[in-house]
This record gives structure tokens, sequence and C-alpha cells, in this order.
């Protein structure tokens, strides 16, 4: 049976093309950047070439590129790096953030609340799981050291109006960080456009190397680092640097941005007909998230009584690999806090499938998953007695 | 090639199951049970403690077999802990594991195995079974008669075990051990235990007293001709066949002959008066398949750790109900636990014990 991968937002194959460019750096040419001789000048400029591309990508310095280890290291940095040096330079100690973040933000924020200090206002949602920029501008206040806002939702693909709250922040001189972990598959990254402080990347969403990350830090932006220790990645995050990693990220990034048009118009069409024909053929469904504005490749529903991780484990035994929004393989499920932020009842909320398509995904092979899906939301229903 | 959901446990039994299914050719699917817990002491349900859930995930991955986890929670809930608080409060002594064979494990899990399009379940049970020429399939005792466990796999009806595997019961614990050494499948040595296992290693009375403490009435204890010998603490806090602990004065050792749950009264009597020669059974399942309706020479179970004793079944007019007379008295009958009827390896059938005389 073929097994078909419908879960390309979770992760993403690594593209050929980025292994190629990957591979000299293990052996080969597997210096040191940090070292004075030829080995180490070879890495440097491997590591620095990688900055320029991701720099050129997201239209700013060179210099305000970070490389770290991932997503979520990114989203580290940059809450509490900043939130503590902030705080240090003018007592702000407010974080203004939302239940719709990934965990990276939502938990860092939650810690420096325990543990550190600060204050966090909880952002509310509108139904689509969007932020309106007018619940910002009411928050946002002389307190505020940070807001947070995700690119675009994991879970719900809803895309957030991130000029207009970073046009918001700015006038308020709050700095702005934008979690763009799974925005930058699809979406521009302009940082100038998107009016962004900080900005967070993750290289294996988009057909890179996991194990590797940017932090955009725009120049003057106070930040903390989080690791400290030799002076790399300009002091804001010690550890020799993943030299085939980073040139990884860079080019799958530019390939990612290159090949942005393309690669959008392959998945949009198919997820416009899952969303289409899941919401005609199963009773009791939603589409969760903003029905515009969302990632291209990016379907998500609720399905009322239905257990999601059954579901999932109903699919993956048909041969087809999604995932929801309450990852779990201990069969303990919970709603997400994102399906409750968006005011969804228990008896929704534990329904949630994500439907993400990728490079590989064909026309045939939706057309078989919208023939399965139907029966098997049907037949976890009765199992579930519902 | 036939596909086979087996139940793992994380443990060496249903890990050296899976080694023995994949070795015979069968395409395997691990799955488990996400039990109830109490809140806060999911670590030590002895089912399914996210220890042994990685351990099972870790086995399913190194022989390159699917692996789900199954919630059971509201269900197990519903069917096996609050009947099993009930019991007591009715003054049995309720057998949750086999109401948990029965309804989760042999119909829950085995439900969604189907679902998941496979042909057989298969458990790592120390059980055989066989299939006669007419079709009916017989459950037998495992091989290793120091592990056998037939006797909760009683409930099973034809339909279920034409679904069932018990890969392990041909083989004897030491050999199972021998066979996931071989395979270097380095699962926990746990103990083997007879503990429930939403219990969580607690006592069995203190997790009674927090959900049914109204089950705990003092009432009388009675000699077996109605006179007053004392007070007992409440009927769950005794098992049949206690001597210690009554609190009474006898220049007699005295046992607990019977629970009255109805009129809440401690019925004790002497060391003779233990014996019981006879038992009423209900909810009789004839496992083999064929309704005997005519008395028949068996040997019978009276619980898990009991040896099987000779006598008389004597069938009912209703088929789910029998009567037992043994050849010579049995002690610690008791309510709530099952009568299973065995010819030789055979399991003829087994019902709840209603009664005892």
């Amino acid at each position: 049976m073929e097994k078909v991968y419908l879960d390309y937002s979770a992760t993403t194959p690594l593209d050929p093309r980025v292994l190629e460019a990957m591979l000299p750096y293990f052996q080969e040419k597997f210096g040191n950047p940090s070292s004075i001789h030829r080995f180490g000048q070879q890495a440097e400029s491997a590591v620095e070439t990688a900055r320029e591309i991701t720099a050129g990508v997201l239209n700013c310095k060179a210099e305000e590129i970070i490389f770290t280890s991932c997503g979520s290291e990114s989203d580290n940095l940059a809450l509490r790096g900043a939130a503590l040096a902030i705080r240090e330079k003018t007592g702000a100690n407010q974080i203004l953030t939302s239940r719709a973040e990934h965990h990276a933000v939502s938990k860092t924020a939650e810690q420096l609340e325990r543990y550190f200090g600060f204050e966090v206002k909880w952002l509310d949602l509108d139904p689509f799981g969007r932020v309106d920029p007018a619940v910002v501008k009411k928050a946002i206040n002389e307190k505020t050291a940070l807001v947070s806002v995700m690119a675009a939702n994991n879970e719900i693909g809803t895309i957030n109006p991130i000029p207009e709250i970073g046009e918001i922040c700015r006038h308020n001189r709050v700095i702005f960080h934008s979690d763009a972990v799974q925005a930058a598959t699809y979406l521009p990254l302009d940082v100038e456009h998107m009016k962004v402080d900080l900005l967070s990347l993750g290289g294996h969403k988009f057909y890179g190397p996991k194990g590797v990350g940017a932090l955009f830090v725009r120049s003057g932006t106070p930040l903390l680092p989080v690791l400290t220790g030799g002076g790399q990645e300009f002091g804001l995050r010690a550890g020799t640097q993943n030299v085939p990693y980073i040139v990884g990220f860079a080019e799958a990034l530019r390939l990612a941005q290159s090949e942005r048009e393309k690669r959008s118009a392959q998945v949009s069409l198919l997820r416009d007909r899952i969303i289409g024909s899941i919401l005609e053929e199963i009773p009791d469904s939603r589409l969760t998230g903003d029905p515009k504005d969302r990632l291209p490749q990016h379907a998500s529903f609720v399905f009322k009584n239905v257990d999601g991780n059954l579901l999932l484990t109903l699919l993956d035994a048909a041969g087809y690999a999604c995932s929801s929004g309450s990852a779990c393989k201990t069969g303990n499920p919970e709603p997400s806090e994102v399906m409750a932020a968006i005011g969804l009842s228990r008896e929704w909320g534990l329904g949630s499938l994500r439907v993400t398509l990728g490079s590989g995904t064909t026309p045939e092979q939706i057309s078989a998953f919208l023939q399965v899906l139907p029966g098997l939301v049907n037949q976890a229903r009765s199992l579930g007695g519902k | 090639m036939p596909k086979v959901a087996l139940a793992m446990s994380g443990g060496v039994d249903s890990s050296v199951a899976a080694v023995l299914l994949i070795k015979q050719g069968f395409d395997v699917t691990g799955m488990m049970l996400r039990l109830w817990s109490e809140p806060g002491k999911e670590d030590s349900n002895r089912c399914c403690t996210p220890d042994s859930m990685a351990q099972a995930r870790r086995v399913a991955a190194r022989l390159d077999i699917p692996f789900y986890v199954i919630d059971a929670k509201e269900i197990f809930w519903e069917k096996v802990v609050s009947s099993f608080l009930d019991g007591y409060a009715a003054g049995d002594t309720p057998n949750p594991c086999l109401v948990c064979n029965r309804l989760i494990r042999w119909e829950f899990l085995l439900e969604h195995a189907l679902a998941l399009g496979v042909d057989f379940m298969a458990t790592g049970h120390y059980a055989r079974s066989k299939i006669l020429p007419d079709g009916r399939r017989l459950l037998l005792k495992g091989n290793d008669p120091a592990k056998d466990q037939s006797y909760v796999l009683h409930v099973l009806t034809q339909e279920k075990l034409s679904r069932a595997m018990f890969p392990v019961g041909d083989y004897t614990k030491p050999e199972i051990r021998q066979i996931a050494e071989e395979n270097g499948l380095s699962v926990a040595r746990r103990p083997d235990s007879q503990d429930l296992c939403f219990l969580a290693g607690e006592n069995y009375r203190n997790f009674l007293l927090r959900y049914r403490p109204a089950a705990f009435q003092k009432g009388a204890i009675l000699d077996s001709t109605g006179r007053v010998l004392g007070e007992h603490s409440g009927l769950p806090n005794y098992t049949i066949g206690q001597r210690k602990g009554l609190d009474i004065s006898s220049t007699v050792p005295l046992y607990v002959l019977e629970k009255d749950g109805i009129n809440n009264t401690l019925i004790v009597g002497t060391f003779q008066d233990l014996g019981k020669t006879g038992l009423s059974a209900v909810d009789f399942n004839w496992t083999c398949g064929k309704i005997e309706k005519e008395p028949f020479r068996a040997e019978i179970k009276t619980r898990y750790t009991a040896q099987a004793a000779p006598g008389w079944v004597m069938p009912e007019s209703d088929p789910t109900r029998v009567s037992i007379q043994f050849d010579s008295p049995q002690r610690d009958i008791t309510n709530g636990q099952a009568a299973v009827v065995y010819a030789g390896d055979v399991v003829i059938g087994g019902g709840m014990i209603v009664k005892s005389r």
C-alpha cells in the first residue's frame, strides 16, 4: 500500500538540491568558522554566505541574522532575550501574546511570568484564530515590553495581519516579535513590510534540514543571549556554528522564496478541493481558521463527536499520514489551546484534523484521500459510540 | 498476508508475541489502550504508564511495525471501575479483570482493531486455541501450568475466539524470556503483579473509601445461627476466608464465611464451616461453543490462583446459569469471582459466582 504523506506542516523531506549544497561541509570543508586557519576561513565563508542569502530573502542586513538550532530556539531567544533586556533598559514588564501561539512562545511567556516577574496579557482571537490589530491597539500601553504574534498559525493555517500589528507596535515604540516558522514556506518574508523587530524561522518546514533555525534581530533591538559562551553569532548565540545545516537552511530558504509562486499554485488548488469536498460531504464538519487568509497548503477541520487521535489512527492504517490539533501519542486526548481559544467546545475541539500538502502531493492522492475520509470519520464516530 | 493486531503492554510476553507473529509471516500492528487512571496517578497504572507505553512503542519501532494507542478512559471507567465499586458496595468481591477482558479488551479494542482492517487480534496471554473439525474453536490452557491465563479468557465467545490468537501460549515463561533475549528485546523485567491496574499499587480499600464511602456501613457480625458476635467496620474491609482482624473473642478461630450485602451483615464460623461444596453461577458463557443440557463431570476453578477441583456441573434450563457440586468442600468460594469449568486443558465455560453452599 502506498503511504501518502499529508503532514507537511509537521515537517518536510529534504530537497535533494539542499542536500547537495550541504554535503561538502560534513567532511571536505569541515573547519570551525571561528578558527584562524584556512579550514576555518572556508567554513566561516560558508556561514557568512548563508547569512547573506538569508538576509537577502528577509530584506535586512546580514548582521541582523542569528543562526540557531531550530524555530523553538529562535522563539526562546526572542522572547526571553528581548523581555529581559528591555525590562533592564526601560522597566517595561508586560508581554502581549495569544493562546494560539506555538508552545515555544506561549510556554516561554508563561515561564517569564512565573519565574521572572513578567506579566503576560493574552490577546483575544477572533473566531478564525486571527489577532485583530484593534485588540493589540487596545491592549498595548507604556508597560508593554514586547508583543509576539505568529505570522501564520500551525494548527489552523490562519495568516495574521502582521504589518498592521507591526505598525501599532512601532507607533508605541514596542518591540514586535513574530514566529514565522509556518509562514516561511509560502509567504513573503520582507521584514520591512512586516514591520517586525524579531522574526523566527526553522529550516525543516521548507525542505531544509531539521536542527537549524534563524532569528532576525533588527539592529538596536535589546537582546540578552540565552546561550552564553564564545562570541559566535555577534555574541547573541554561543556555540560552534552547525555549518552544513546553516548552508542547507539558507539554500532551502532561497529556493522556497524563488519558487514561491509555483509551489503555492501547486498546493492551493488541491487545498481548495479538500476544503470544498469535506465540508460538503461530511456532516457536522467545520473548517477551522480563516477561509480566505490561510496558508496555501493548509486545510484544517473539526468534526463533531470524533476522537481526533482515533481518526488519525484509522487514516494511518488506511495509508494517509495527517495530524490534528492535539497531537498526542499516548491516547490521552485533550483539545489544544487553539481550539479552545477560537471558542470550540470539547465535543468539536477533540475532533480536529489537519491536512497539509507539499511537494510530493498529487491530485490522484487527494482524490483517493477524499474517497476514504468520509467513511473513516463515520467509523470513528460509531466506534466512539457517539 | 493476514493482518493481526497485537495488544502490547511493553512487557516481555506481548513483545515476544510480536516477534513470533512476525516470524509466522503475519502483518502485525501493535495496539495499546489508554485506560482510566486516577488523576495524578497515571504514572502508576500497571497497564498503561507512560513508561510501559514508551517501552511498547520502542519494541514496535525495533520490529518496524505500526503502533497505536487508543483512548479507553471513559469506557473503562464506566464499565470496569464503576462496576468494581458497585460490586464492593453490594458486598461482593468483583473481578474487574474479567469485565475488562470481556468488554474492553475483547470488545472495545477488538472493534477498533477490526476498524483498522485486521483479520485477527492477538494478546500475550498464556493460553491456546484450536479449531475442531465441526468448526468450533476451543480455548485451552497455556502450556506453562504456572502461567496459564485461560481463567480470565473464559469470557470469550465463539465469535471472538474466531478472531483471537495467543502466540505465547505454546511456550513456557522461561522459553519466552529466552526468545526475548535472542531477539535483543530489552523489555522491562517488571515483576508479574496480581494488583488491579487502576489501583496504581494502592490498597483497594482506600480507593473504595474515596469513591464509595457509603459502602463502609458498620453492621453486625453473626454466626451461622444468627447470633450477634460483634460489629464489623464495613463489608468491603473483609474477604471470604479471612481470620485475622475480626476483633471478636472466641474460644475457636473464626473465619469470614459470607458477606451478606442485603442485610449488611458478616457471617463467621469455624474452619469446618469454611468449606463449601456447591455454588451457583450466572452469565455463564459456553466458551467451547456447545451448550450442555445434562450434568457432566469437570474440574472447576473458583479463582484465578485456585487449583481446579473435580465435581459435577449441572446446567439449568436457562443456559446462562449452572450449579456446581464439588466432590469435596472448597475453601473461599467468593461471590463476584468466576467459576471456570475445564475438561482437562479445554475451557468448557465460565460464569460469575452468585451463591455458595
